[in-house]
Parts: structure tokens; C-alpha cells; sequence
């Protein structure tokens, strides 16, 4: 197996992660909310007249501000996806259904869910990582299944 | 304060997934490339993640509630149902093609790509199907069990 271990890359990926992981528990122990984003997002769309919009829109402005600062500060900037807007779109229809028939993320399930011991969320995750390691080997290494 | 917390919240959390690289598609789909170059970075975003929340979410549970909340807001569906696995599916598919997750996704709209537009629309969209699907016939939770 050819393993790209880049020293920076994982290093960066540590400090980010760490951040992430903060980030949720300043969200659960202060509003008592799970900082998944798929639920963060699909809360702030369709919204069950609960009257929970707000926080949702704040926490993913907040999402992006951060993003918008973090990449000025030249840290990283987020890469350009380089795929034709059809795969693109093919892409958001599959993991917006996806997320919301599973009920969550990589956030809600894997940082979150696991956190919890959530057996639900264990489940999900070696499911939609299962899926994306399958996807990646067919669309990049022609494996016809 | 609710309100500032959800801000700080967001900002510290997009941050954190810039700095991770997780808003990079590239490096996301080189994690996901078994049979390539494989990129173990998500592997260390997704521990680190953990390393903070077992911790502290254990502590924060300990809790009788949140500081600024009457309660936690938790899912209470405990089952590993069909819905859970086959959403799993579908959006670990669509990770696997385009290496975006709703995260990423929505940070990644700050660079104003066009791209970056059709994919969060197609996302809202797909959510939008979602929402159209029968509720989950269990009497313990409704669909969406987190509000």
C-alpha cells in the first residue's frame, strides 16, 4: 500500500481536528446541541416551525467566517473541486438525500456520535466510509463490481 | 448568549476544517483512495476530533444540562434501522465521488466558485427529497430527531 504520510499535512490535520472536536463541545455544553452539520443545514431549510432557525444560520455563518479567516491567515486555503458541474451535482444530490436519510455526517455521527458511544452512529460511520472507499476505488481505479 | 455561542461555535469549526485540510476535496478523496497514494490526514482530523469530544462529552454529560439550554438536544432513536444504513450508503457514495461533505461543502462557498454553488444546491435539493420520504414508523421518534 503506497502511504502518503506528509508530516505537515497530518500535523495540520491534528490542529484542525482538535479545533473541530472544541468546537463541539462548546456547542453541546453551552445550547445542548450536537454540532452535526448535515442537521445543522437541513434544521436551517426545513425548519418544523420549531422556531430554531437562528442559532443554525449563526453557527453556519460562523462556519464560513472561520473558513474565510483560516484561509487568509494562509494556513490552507480550501482546494477547488476540479469536476464538471454535473458530477458535482450528482455528488450534492447523493450526500444531501444521504445524510439526511442517515441522519448525519462525518460531523454528527463521527465526531460527534462516536463521542456518544452511539452504536447508530458506529454503524453509519463504517457504512459511508465503506461506501466512499468503494466509490473512490471504482471512479479512480475502474473496478468493475 | 446562545446566539454568540452558535457564532463561536461555527467560526472555531470552520476554522478547524480549513486548517485540517478537510475543505481540500483532494485530500479527502486521497483518504478515501485506498489503492492510490493513500492520505491518512482525515484519519488524524477524525482522531484529534474525538480525542477532544470522548473526554468531553463525557464530562459535559455528566451535566443535568447545558449552561444556556433547558436540555441536551440528543437524538432518541437508539436502533440501527435500514433508513441509517442505506442513507450511509448513498452518502458515502456521494462523498466518495466528489470528496465533499456538508461541512466542507458550505465552507468551501467563502472562495465563491460557481461549482461549489451547484454542489451545495444539489445538496439542499437532496435533503429536500429526503424530507419527502414516509416518517419513520417507529413511535419513538419522528423522522427528524434532532430538532
Amino acid at each position: 500500500m503506497d502511504i502518503a504520510f506528509d508530516l505537515s499535512s497530518v500535523l495540520h490535520g491534528v490542529v484542525g481536528g482538535l479545533l473541530i472536536g472544541f468546537s463541539a463541545v462548546v456547542l453541546l455544553v453551552f445550547n445542548g446541541r450536537i454540532a452535526g452539520i448535515s442537521g445543522i443545514l437541513s434544521g436551517l431549510v426545513f425548519d418544523r416551525g420549531t422556531g430554531e432557525r437562528a442559532w443554525r444560520l449563526l453557527f453556519l455563518m460562523g462556519l464560513m467566517a472561520g473558513a474565510a479567516i483560516a484561509s487568509h491567515m494562509a494556513v490552507s486555503e480550501p482546494a477547488l473541486s476540479t469536476q464538471k458541474w454535473s458530477v458535482l451535482a450528482g455528488a450534492g444530490l447523493l450526500v444531501g438525500f444521504g445524510t439526511r436519510l442517515g441522519s448525519g455526517c462525518t460531523s454528527g455521527h463521527g465526531i460527534c456520535g462516536l463521542a456518544r458511544f452511539s452504536k447508530r452512529s458506529f454503524a453509519a460511520v463504517m457504512t459511508f466510509m465503506a461506501f466512499g472507499f468503494l466509490t473512490v476505488l471504482v471512479m479512480r481505479h475502474g473496478v468493475m463490481l | 448568549m446562545k446566539p454568540l455561542i452558535a457564532s463561536l461555535s461555527g467560526i472555531l469549526f470552520g476554522a478547524g476544517l480549513v486548517i485540517s485540510g478537510m475543505t481540500d476535496p483532494f485530500k479527502v478523496l486521497g483518504f478515501l483512495d485506498l489503492a492510490g497514494r493513500w492520505d491518512p490526514t482525515l484519519a488524524f482530523v477524525m482522531g484529534s476530533g474525538l480525542l477532544v469530544t470522548v473526554p468531553g462529552f463525557w464530562l459535559v454529560r455528566r451535566r443535568v444540562g447545558p449552561v444556556f439550554e433547558t436540555k441536551f438536544y440528543l437524538p432518541t432513536v437508539k436502533d440501527v434501522d435500514t433508513r441509517l444504513l442505506v442513507g450511509a450508503a448513498i452518502f458515502g457514495t456521494g462523498w466518495g465521488v466528489a470528496g465533499f461533505c456538508p461541512g466542507p461543502a458550505i465552507a468551501s462557498l467563502v472562495r465563491f466558485d460557481l461549482g461549489m454553488v451547484v454542489l451545495v444546491i444539489a445538496l439542499i435539493a437532496g435533503m429536500a427529497l429526503a424530507e419527502l420520504l414516509p416518517e419513520r414508523r417507529t413511535s419513538l421518534g419522528s423522522n427528524n430527531d434532532l430538532v
